[in-house]
């Protein structure tokens, strides 16, 4: 069953849903396709189909809460199968992104400390860096031994490099990061 | 035969050998590849998961490096050709998209630089004929479960690469190498991706039916071309074994390295040396000794 909280300030997580994601929520029919598809959906408790009556019916910020919103793999499968074609994969997008301006709190695993912790890679040398994300990554969670049993191997192999990378275009990915959080902080 | 290659920040670590096969693969078939100067990140789901604007400069920024070589981009990464062109038609598409892009880059960039996967370049441009005619050892009937994962078919609009419910291109190379492509329901189910660090719970579960998949479809190997489905796949299946019981033990090869073997490269120059999972059976079916 479907319940909403927080009807008074639904609407507006709507509007800023559809304002992002420039999908039309209202055009959903429930047909249910994008959540039978889902391939977290049997591991979340709410489903896309679900996210999108909630929305279409109200709800608030509550629903920046729902497990989906950072368990969601991108797979996109949702999206290429609705038959309104409707981008579902980027209403969930934009609830992360406003999840992640109205301060929700953590979830088990903290995708955004990972995207956080990948893109400060990508920032300072223009092209990712295992060992400097997996490095912030795990300090940040505080769990330093967890799954690192693979890590010798995938260092024999020569599967995680040891050095920085090296011959990006370093001040094009720096104009480019500054330029986002100058947009942002016009926006806000 | 010449492009651009773009070839993505995991081919400097958890896909070398994808990286090294690539390359081999293209010399033997006479394919020239230039690397951009200076190619950066396209910001991966970590980047269109967080704001639009980094989502979209990042690959543009790769680019319009491409665009002043006067050539069509090539990707093998699965992620990042999906990156790229996405960015090109959000950029051709929404003129106010293209104009955060120009203040990012400090450049115009007009969304129309040709990205290609490389099975689309073997397809199309090279041809199976011409690939079946480069076989020196063929695949002997390996029973190979073609694997796309989501990005190189999602969103299937603006990739408008294959089928997107049931693609055949990994497919019909096997057929062209001399091997048996299974079929099987997990061709575009998702691995995980990107969730394999914060959420190995759900990469394992995900990853282990996909496996069970392979193995009742009675696969040798599973030939992917997405750096993300190869690691998961490939270094999850300890995992998966070790919570079911089970003991899956199938390798999951990226095509060009199936191709190189079919074309006399040796394993070696290959990168299978660098397989979690090693892929024996598949070197003994071409004869190969590693």
């Amino acid at each position: 069953m479907i319940t909403i909280k927080n009807k008074k300030n639904g609407q507006g997580l709507k509007r800023a849903v559809e304002e992002i994601s420039g999908v039309d929520i209202s055009v959903c029919f429930q047909c249910k396709k994008c959540s039978s598809g889902c391939p977290v959906a049997k591991l979340t408790r709410s489903r896309p189909s679900e996210i999108m009556r909630q929305l279409h019916l109200g709800a608030g910020n509550e629903l920046l809460e729902s497990d989906l919103v950072w368990m969601c793999a991108s797979c996109e499968t949702c999206s290429a199968r609705c038959p309104m074609g409707i981008d579902v994969a980027a209403v969930i997008d934009a609830l992360r992104k406003l999840a992640l301006a109205r301060g929700s709190s953590k979830q088990k695993g903290n995708v955004p400390l990972f995207n956080r912790a990948f893109l400060k890679t990508v920032e300072t040398f223009g092209r990712s860096y295992e060992i400097g994300m997996i490095t912030a990554y795990k300090i940040g969670t505080g769990k330093l031994m967890n799954d690192t049993e693979k890590f010798p191997a995938m260092l024999k192999k020569g599967k995680i490099a040891l050095l920085p990378p090296r011959g990006g275009d370093r001040k094009t990915v720096r104009r480019i990061f500054k330029t986002v959080k100058q947009n942002k902080g016009a926006k806000a | 035969m010449r492009y651009a290659y773009y070839p993505g920040c995991s081919a400097e670590s958890t896909a070398r050998d994808m990286h090294q096969s690539t390359l081999a693969v293209a010399k033997a078939l006479g394919i020239d590849l230039v690397e951009p100067k200076g190619w950066t990140c396209c910001g991966a789901t970590a980047g269109h998961q967080t704001d639009r604007l980094l989502a979209v400069s990042l690959p543009a920024a790769n680019l319009t490096k491409v665009q002043d070589m006067k050539l069509d981009m090539m990707v093998n990464c699965a992620a990042c050709y999906n990156r790229m062109k996405v960015a090109n038609h959000e950029i051709a598409a929404h003129p106010a998209v293209r104009q955060g892009v120009r203040e990012a880059l400090d450049r115009d960039y007009d969304g129309s630089v040709k990205v290609r996967h490389l099975l689309e370049v073997l397809l199309e441009d090279v041809g199976l004929p011409a690939i079946t005619k480069a076989v020196k050892r063929p695949l002997n009937g390996l029973k190979v479960a073609c694997y796309y994962g989501c990005l190189l078919v999602r969103p299937p609009k603006i990739l408008k690469f294959d089928d997107p419910e049931n693609p055949t291109s990994l497919d019909r190379l096997v057929t062209a190498m001399g091997g048996t492509s299974l079929e099987w329901p997990s061709k575009v189910e998702c691995c995980g991706g990107g969730l394999s660090l914060p959420r190995t719970d759900v990469v394992v579960e995900l990853t282990g039916s996909i496996i069970d998949m392979a193995a009742s479809a009675g696969a040798d190997c599973i030939a992917v071309s997405c750096p993300m489905c190869q690691v998961n796949l490939d270094l999850r299946q300890q995992d998966i074994n070790k919570q079911t019981g089970k003991n899956y033990q199938i390798p999951i090869v990226y095509i060009t390295q199936l191709l190189g073997l079919c074309l006399g490269i040796g394993s070696g120059d290959l990168g299978f040396d660098k397989l979690m999972v090693p892929a024996s059976n598949v070197l003994e079916k071409v004869h190969e000794r590693a």
